[in-house]
Parts: C-alpha cells; structure tokens; sequence
C-alpha cells in the first residue's frame, strides 16, 4: 500500500488533501455546534444606533422591528428622528455607502421637541396614555394628565389621539448646559501661502 | 528643596507678564449697576432670595446654593435689586442667563460680618460650612465649588494639600500680585485648609519661578510653619492641575479621576485668601483681582474688583481705546475666549481681561493643510496625539477619538500654539468632546427610553395574555357545565340549574346586604350628586360665558349634557324611597316572585328562600353538583400543573382525592334518603335550623363588613325582633297560664335592658338613626322594596356603554349622518325656543337666533361632508 502510493505521487496527495478536508470539516462544524452565537447580534447593534424614539415613521411598529427588517435588507434610511448621523452610524455597521435621509418617511427635525399638555383643557380621557409608547404621561381617568418630559422621546404620538387638541409639540429649551463649540472650517485645500505658488484656477484644478 | 519633577512636553510663549506689574494693585470705582450671574461656578445654579425691589447690603447672600454642587451668590455692593432677568453670560456661547441686577447706591453699606478668632477650635464641618455660605468657587478659572473639594470621600485619603500659584498663562498676574500682597493671607488660609483636610503630610505651595518678588514674599511668611514653598523653572501650561500635581509628586492622575483619588487636594491661591477670609472674618467672596491689560488700554494693572461689576465699566476706566484693539477676551490668551459683548460682568472665574491690539495679537493666520511634522504631539502635555485626533475630530470618527483618549485633552492650546500648518487643534477637541458628551446623554436616554418601552411591550402582552387565559377557562367552564347538565339529564336526575349555585346564597345575601346602604346614605349621596351637578353647570356656564368660537360650543353641549344630568339626579331624588337595610328579618313569605330581577337583594333573597324550602335530598343533590363542578375544575387545575411539571400537582391530587370522597358520601346519603322520603316531604326541624345556620352564617358575614353603626343597628333590629317574639310568647303564657311566665319575663326584661343600651350606643354613634324611634321594627315593615335608584342608575350606565360602543364601531359616514341628526332636532328645538322668545319678546332673541343661524350652517356643513363622502 504505502509502495504503491509513493510510485503514485498524484494519489496520494489526492487521498492527503481529502483527509485534511475531513478533519478540519468536523472541527468547523463542531464549533459551529459548539458555539453557536443565541440571538441575532446584527439587530442587536442596529437597535442600539437607532435613537428608540419608538415613533413608527419608518413604518414599522417600533425601533427593534426597523432594526429587524435592516438585517432583512431593507433600505437605512427610513429613520427621521435619528437623521443622517444615525444613517452614517449604520452604514458603518453594515460597511455600506451611506444613502441620505429618504424624505419620504419624513424630514430630520431640526430641534428636538417634548410633549406638552395644556393641563387645564385636558378632560382625562387617558387616550394619550395608551398611545404613548414610552409610558411618559401622568394621569388617570377624569383627571388631569402630564408628561414627564425627561422620558418623553418627542415621538408624536400622543397628538392626534387627544379628543380636544390640548397637546403641543414644544421644542427643547437649548442653553448654557448643552451649549457646545462649534467645529471650525474646514481647511481650505489648495491654499497657496507663496503668492507665485498662485496658479490660475483651473490650472489648479486640472493639476 | 524637594525633588521636583518635568511633564513631558509644554510651550514657552512670550510671557507678557511685565505689563500689568508696573503698577501697583488698583481699585476701580464703583458702577451703578452690577450683574450677578446665578450661575458663576460648575454645578446648579444658584437660587434667588432676594425679590425686585429689595434693598440689599455688600456681602448679603442674595442667592443660595441650590443642591450639593453648587455656590451661593453675595451682593457686593449696597443698592437696589431692579431686576431677575436673562443677561448675556461672560461665557464663550455669548449665551444669556438668568442674573440678578442690582441698582447700586454709592454708599456701600456692609451687612454684618460674623468674625471667628480662634477659627482652627471650630469643627472641620462648621468650617466647611462657613466657606459654603461665602460661595466660594474655584478662583483660578474653572469655578469648582470649593466645599465639594474640601470634603473628600471618607474612604479617600488626603495626604498631599497643593496650592497653586503657578499662574503659567501669558499676561496674568493676579495671583503673583495677590501673593507679594497678602501672602500672610495665604499661608494661614493653607493652614486652615490643611487643618480641614486633617493635617495632610505635605503642604506645599507650588510658584513659577518667573515670579521671583511672589516666591520672596511666600518663602518669608511660611516661615516657621509646616508649609514647603516649592518653585519650579516656567513652562506652559504647568499651572493646569494634573500637570501641577505631576511637576511636584511626580504622581498622575488617572484618566478620568479626580486628585483626590491619588490622595491630593490643589486649591488656587485665591481661593485659600477667599476661604481664609471667609472663616476668618465671615466675609463672603464678594471681590477678586483681576488683571486688566492689553495694548489697547491706557493703564494696564491689576485692580481689586467687586464681582458684578460690567467689564465695559473696567475698560472706561483703564482708557480703552476701542479703534485699536483686535478683540476682547477673558482670561490668558491661550485659554481664554473671546467676548461680543462688553456688558457682561467680572464673575469669580474672572482672572483677567485682556484688551490687545492688532500688532499684539494679530489675527491667526489661514489654515493650511497637516504637514505630519509631529511638533503638536512635542508639545502636547497630556502626551496625546494631536495629529491624529484632528483627523479623526475632521472625520467626525468619535469612535476613533475615544480610542485616542480625547477627554484627557485638557484643552491647553499648546499643540495649536506649535502648529506650523496653523490649525485651530483645540478647537476641533473642544467641538467633537462637546458632540461626545451630547452622544453619551442622547445614548442614555434611548437607552432608558428602549427599556421602557420594552418593559410596556411586556406588560401588555401580559395583560394580553391573561385576558386570554381567562377568556379560555371561561369557555372551558361553560361547555364542562353544559356537559354536566346533558349527562345529568341523559341519567334522569332532575335538573337543578339554580340549585347549582345554592351554596353561594348565603355569601350572595351577605354581600348583596353589605352593598345595601342606609337610607340615609343613599339620599345624602343623591342630595351630593344634584349638588355636584348644580355646581358643574354653574361652572360650565360661566366658561361659556368667556369662551369663544369652537369652544363655545364645545361648552354648550357639554352645557346641555350637565342639565340633562341634573334633571335626572333630581328625578332620582324626588322618587328616592328609602330602601330598608334590615334583610336579616325578611318574612319566609316575602313573595319572592315579585321581585325585581334586576334587584340583586331581592334576587339573593329569592334563592335563600329556594333553599330554605328545599328538601333535604334535593339539597344533597345540589350539594353532589356544585361538588362535581369543583371536581371538575380541581381536575382541570391538577392537569395543568401537571403539564407544566409544578410543584402543586401532589397538593391539587389530595384536594381532588378528598372532594371524590366528598361526592362518594353525598351520593351515599342520597341514596340512604331517597328510599324512605320519596316525595319531597321536608323534615321541618331540620330545615328550620339548615335555614337558622345559614342565616347566622350570613349575618356572620355581613358583620365582618359592617360599620361599627350599622352593627349596632343590626343588632337592634334584631334585638327588637326577638322582643317582639317574646312578648307574644309571653302573652301566649300568661293566656294559658302556665309556669313559665316568670322566666318569660324575666327574659323580656332581659331584652328590653339590651335594647336600651344597644339604643344608646347607636345615639353616641348616631344621632339621627332611624331607629331611635320608639316604634320597633316589624317584619312586615322592613319587607324588601324593590330599589328603583339602583335599577335607573344601571340602566343609564347600560345606555351609555351602548352609545359608546355603537360610536366606536360607526362609519365615519354613519357618524355624520348620526351627527345630522342630532343637529336637526336641535335645530327645531332652538326653532322652538326661538319662536317663543319672539311670542314673550325675551331680551336674549338676538342670542338664539344666532344660536339657530350657527346651527343651520353646522347642520348644512356636516350634509356637505356626507355629500363628499359618500361620492
Ligand atoms: S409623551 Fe407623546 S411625544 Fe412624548 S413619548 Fe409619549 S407619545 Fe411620544
Ligand atoms: S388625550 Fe388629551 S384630553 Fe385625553 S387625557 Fe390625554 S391630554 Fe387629556
Ligand atoms: S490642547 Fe489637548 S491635545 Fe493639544 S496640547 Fe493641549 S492637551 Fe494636548
Ligand atoms: S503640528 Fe500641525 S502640521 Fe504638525 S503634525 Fe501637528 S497638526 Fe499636523
């Protein structure tokens, strides 16, 4: 046996090779066994870039659902409230070009809002209660509501249920505790510190 | 002199310090107007105490500290508040906050200062205390509040106490200035400090060595005492606290901690001369130097300024000569910013303000692209990677910066300062660090905001669920019955749906009574619901009254709604019977077949009596029934918990063994009575006293529930029945004249001694009870009625779910048509109404026709909107 394979080099490389693709064969399906990741970690991840707002413009029931049909394949950019930072934070994910904000599904708001409710028109009928997807309104029935504004994600869904129109969308006050510095022009390319480094500008950019 | 160590890079800019010492320490004279921002320091603003228009002393706290991290405010001159408004802040956003604005009136006029000699026998917490009260923050530019600093964790140690007189910043010379003045001051506010700090073993003072006549005058009063005076060759920026600590223990603050987690405590100079005034002489922080300097001003000095003093106010007074000078700026030229506006004030971080000319500062010159010639990184003190950084800030890549530690940037200028590309690094640090932090509170919230929603996605598929479960075993129970019923009927035995629930009577009596009120209790709460009504009319109509358009007529149904509930609660009341509480003495011959069936009283009283009457073998057979119903059910259960392999299933197995027991002897007994009573012949004195225990039983109940009046009540009425009995027994005795009349008596006198007290007891109680008349109660009189209130009340309710229902499950066409409808027969009746005001002439006749005008054009309007909808 051994004599025949050594006259028969062909052979035996064949016979090697298929021997070590049944080897590695078993330990790659045996770790794939073994361990096996539970749950799906890319939905995970996308529901955690998604901002939770929980508003459905998407058109889907919620943020992990969105997240869901992402893995899916469905398009990135159906997300308002999360805008293109959360688009480009996606894309970064999933190592794909990032597509701008599908106007669609809605336009980034340029402030963030909380609910408000007039409380003295508020008649208690608790429906904002059930709509509200983040539990973020006080009240009980026949008695006057409220939003607790730290948990209230701006959603929007408390809106249109109110039988007498008593909620207002109210933009976050802004001021000195998230004021921030802005970021400073970009530099200008192509600056020419030596005036008879200066080229005519289209020479400049053919060259 | 103790081993001093080097940070890695650092700068040398012109030092500039020459211009502001030529003269000696200034003052200024004082403004008309000061402007105390609430919020000088890090943490919550501070809280005004003062209101407009009052009139306040130097030194009087016009703001306290509101939570721990916070810092009081003082009024630093007398006057006038005149205002509590939003200024613009000496802040680098040129944001506006709320500040108090004070009216000086030159006269200066001190509150009382609460001096301390003997300061170092005071408690360390009464010390830390007293700094709170000055409001005294960081003093060298951050505005830490410095009570927070001067009380450590318990678990953290201090061993090391560091003052800080480096001062590196270009121009600034405050401290040095407020070291060759007061440096008396100084080392007995360190040893103060040090005292609240628990002697830690080295104190040292930490000076440039730029500061020559500073060092002289520190060396000379620390004199004698445990203070180490320690100068170290000048760099930029040795002065910023990490790099401070590290220069004189060589030790580094971890990344993201604080000092006192390595054990040390660093306070400015200023801060220890303001702490130690404050303790020592009760004097709040109401002043500081400042340097004031620039080639745009006509002097350049340092001044000892009252805080709230408007900056315009120091530059008129140093010559400013607006045309020449290339910006404002507050604090040192690397650190600083730059102001739009001068009308803000000098606040405790206000260490200098610097006026310079073109040819001092000229303007920076253009961005150029990053040459990678690494001097940034040379010169970076927190030995960061600058260059990387701006790339990664230019690329918005924060993941990346993370990873580059931009939060230990401590924001210097230095690697923009050696930039030969001229890039503004810092501030592309300070920009993407300001993005971070908003991400890192945005991420918190959706956090939080994923695990709400999550938790309320959880908690209705729960409610959901158990909905369900119970929808199920509802249908699971009524086929099971149904089952029973057939197979009962297949076996002959007489089918006995009511007797089924026999066994309940007496808890339905009990509960059935509880529900009862008194009577009393009833027209109180019919008397409080006209009043209600009455009162929310009244409201209504004075809100219509001031309201307008939609809402007016909003109002006005809502309006209309509120008589009609009016009315229906007076109705209620004029027709209120009072319905007698006393069900325990209901006569066995109470016609049981006029009952209301929608009285529940009545109800459980008919099936008390079916019961009573009942024969014994028929009330095994009931008893076999409702024993085989809970058979069933245990059965269910047992298989349940078996499925789901529960640790119940051995306890559920003996209940069922125990109730097949039960049925076994209950079948047995029937079988035993059937024979010898073949027709329903009942035994009477068993009966009377099955009828006995249960009524007890259910009395029992009932009292368990009762109020201690009504109890008494009961009692009484009860009382007086068995009176009633006993006087004709007696009577019956005495007729016949047999030999137990004495004890008859004797027991009726018994009785009447009872009653007597229970009356009494019920007057303490209650003063009005019904029966305190003298009449006692008779069977006949408290016969069931039939409770039309409740009958009325149940039926409106039934009215209204059904409307509610019937709306919810309309078209929206059916809808409006529904709305046409209504709108028309309030059409005619406004018709109505208003042909009569015409008849009587009624003053409001311009009133209804309006009224009919805007309901003609609702009613035409909402037929258009059907007309649409239907095409
Ligand atoms: S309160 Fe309204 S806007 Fe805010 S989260 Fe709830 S539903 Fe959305
Ligand atoms: S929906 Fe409107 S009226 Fe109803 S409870 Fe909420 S705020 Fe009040
Ligand atoms: S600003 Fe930040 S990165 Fe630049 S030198 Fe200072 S510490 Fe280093
Ligand atoms: S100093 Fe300026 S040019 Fe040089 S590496 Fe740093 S950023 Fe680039």
């Amino acid at each position: 046996m051994y004599e025949y394979l050594l006259t028969h080099p062909f052979l035996a490389a064949l016979i090697a090779l298929v021997a070590l693709a049944l080897v590695f064969g078993a330990v790659l399906g045996y770790a794939a066994v073994q361990f096996k990741v539970e749950g799906d970690p890319i939905v995970d991840q996308l529901d955690e870039l998604l901002p939770q707002t929980q508003c459905g413009q998407c058109s889907y029931p919620g943020c992990r659902p969105y997240a869901e049909a992402i893995a899916n394949g469905d398009a990135i950019n159906k997300c308002p409230p999360g805008g293109q930072a959360t688009i480009n934070a996606i894309a970064d994910l999933l190592d794909v070009e990032a597509p701008t904000l599908d106007e669609e599904h809605g336009e980034e708001a340029e402030v963030k809002t909380v609910a408000y409710i007039r409380e003295d028109e508020c008649i208690g009928c608790t429906k904002c209660i059930q709509a509200c997807p983040m539990d973020a309104i006080l009240g009980a029935a026949k008695q006057m509501h409220t939003v607790i504004a730290d948990e209230c994600t701006g959603c929007d869904l408390c809106v249109e249920p109110c039988p007498v129109d008593c909620i207002d969308m109210l933009p976050v006050a802004s001021g000195l505790s998230d004021w921030k510095w802005n970021k400073p022009p970009a530099v200008v390319e192509n600056f020419q510190l030596i005036a008879s480094d200066k080229q005519p500008e289209k020479d400049g950019a053919a060259a | 002199m103790r081993k001093i160590w080097s940070i890695p890079g650092g700068i040398h800019p012109e030092e500039n310090k020459s211009q502001s010492l030529q003269l000696p320490l200034g003052e200024v004279a004082l403004p008309s107007e000061l402007i105390f921002p609430l919020s000088q320091h890090i943490g919550a603003p501070a809280k005004p105490i003062v209101t407009v228009g009052e009139r306040v002393l130097a030194g009087q706290k016009i703001a306290d500290a509101k939570g721990m991290i916070s810092a009081a405010v003082h009024a630093s001159t007398s006057g006038t508040v005149t205002a509590i408004e939003d200024r613009t802040l000496p802040h680098p956003s040129g944001l506006s906050g709320p500040c108090i604005v004070l009216a000086a009136d030159g006269k200066d006029e001190f509150a009382a200062f609460e001096a301390c000699e003997d300061y170092l026998s005071l408690d360390k917490a009464v010390l830390v205390q007293k700094i709170r009260e000055a409001g005294i923050a960081g003093m060298g530019g951050a505005g830490f509040p410095t009570a927070v600093k001067l009380s450590p964790r318990a678990n953290q140690p201090i061993d090391t106490l560091i003052i800080n007189g480096t001062e590196c910043e270009p121009y600034i010379t405050a401290d040095d200035i407020l070291m060759q003045t007061q440096a008396e001051d100084i080392i007995k506010g360190t040893l103060l400090l040090a005292h609240i700090l628990s002697q830690p073993g080295r104190i040292v003072i930490g000076i440039e060595d730029n500061k020559p006549l500073a060092i002289a005058a520190i060396t000379q009063a620390a004199e004698g005492t445990p203070v180490e005076v320690v100068s170290f060759p000048t760099k930029y920026p040795s002065g910023g606290e990490k790099q401070l600590i590290q220069i004189l223990t060589g030790k580094e603050v971890p990344s993201g901690a604080l000092p006192s987690s390595i054990g040390i405590v660093l306070q400015n100079v200023g801060t220890t001369v303001a702490a130690y005034e404050a303790v020592r002489f009760g004097k709040p922080l109401i002043e500081r130097i400042t340097t004031v300097v620039g080639e745009a001003l006509a002097t350049q000095r340092n001044i000892r300024v009252r805080l709230g003093t408007p900056i315009h106010h120091v530059l008129a007074e140093h010559g400013f000569a607006e045309k020449k000078a290339m910006r404002l700026i507050v604090g040192g030229p690397m650190m600083g910013y730059a102001l739009e506006q001068d009308d803000v004030p000098v606040v405790k971080t206000t260490n200098c303000i610097l006026a310079p000319t073109k040819k001092e500062m000229p303007p920076p010159r253009p961005t150029q692209a990053c040459i990678r010639c690494g001097m940034c990184a040379e010169a970076c003190p927190a030995s960061l990677l600058p260059q990387q950084m701006y790339w990664y800030a230019a690329a918005e890549e924060y993941d990346r910066l993370e990873a580059q530690n931009i939060m230990d940037c401590i924001e210097c200028g230095a690697c923009s300062y050696v930039c030969p590309s001229n890039i503004p690094l810092v501030q592309y640090y300070r920009a993407a660090k300001g993005t971070m932090r908003q991400m890192a509170i945005d991420k918190e919230k959706s956090d939080r905001s994923r695990k709400r929603f999550e938790f309320r996605q959880e908690r209705i598929a729960k409610a959901e669920a158990e909905k369900e479960a119970k929808r199920l075993a509802r249908k699971k129970a009524a086929e099971l019955a149904k089952q029973k019923q057939e197979a009962d009927k297949a076996a002959g035995v007489q089918p006995s749906g009511h007797t089924a629930k026999a066994d309940i009577v007496a808890t339905a009596m009990a509960s059935a009574k509880a529900k009862q009120a008194t009577p009393e209790e009833q027209k109180a709460k019919l008397e409080r619901a006209v009043t209600s009504a009455e009162g929310r009319l009244e409201k209504l109509q004075q809100r219509h009254s001031d309201a307008d358009g939609d809402m007016k007529e909003r109002l006005a149904a809502q309006i209309k709604q509120a008589e009609l509930k009016l009315q229906e609660a007076k109705d209620k009341l004029a027709h209120f019977t009072p319905v007698p509480t006393a069900i325990t003495t209901v006569a066995a011959d109470a016609p049981a077949a006029t009952a209301d069936p929608n009285d529940p009283v009545a109800v459980a009283i008919a099936r008390a009596q079916a019961k009573m009457t009942m024969a014994p073998d028929e009330k095994l057979q009931a008893n076999i029934v409702s024993l085989t119903g809970r058979l069933a059910k245990a059965e269910e259960k047992l298989a349940a918990a078996k499925a789901e392999n529960s640790d119940k299933v051995d306890a559920l197995q003996t209940g069922v063994d125990k109730l097949k027991e039960k049925i076994a002897s209950a079948e047995q007994e029937l079988a035993e009575l059937t024979p010898s009573a073949p027709t329903a012949t009942p035994a009477p004195e068993q009966d009377a006293a099955a009828a006995a225990i249960e009524r007890a039983k259910a009395k029992a109940a009932a009292q368990a529930n009762l109020s201690p009046e009504d109890k008494l009540r009961d009692q009484l009425t009860s009382i007086n029945g068995r009176l009633e009995k006993a006087r004709i027994k007696l009577e019956q005795a005495q007729a016949e004249n047999t030999d137990t009349v004495a004890a008859l008596q004797l027991g009726l006198d018994k009785m009447l001694a009872k009653q007597d007290k229970l009356r009494d007891e019920l007057r303490a109680l209650n003063p009005n009870a019904p029966e305190l008349t003298d009449q006692p109660a008779t069977a006949a009189e408290v016969a069931p009625q039939p409770a039309p209130t409740v009958d009325a009340a149940t039926a409106a309710i039934e009215k209204a779910k059904a409307k509610a229902d019937a709306l919810a499950s309309m078209s929206p066409e059916d809808k409006l048509r529904d709305q046409i409808a209504s709108l028309e027969t309030r059409l005619d009746k406004a018709k109505q109404r208003l042909a009569k005001a015409e008849a009587e002439d009624d003053p409001n006749l311009d009133a209804f026709k309006a009224g009919v005008e805007k309901t003609e054009a609702k009613l035409q309007q909402t037929k258009q909107q059907l007309v649409t909808s239907n095409s």
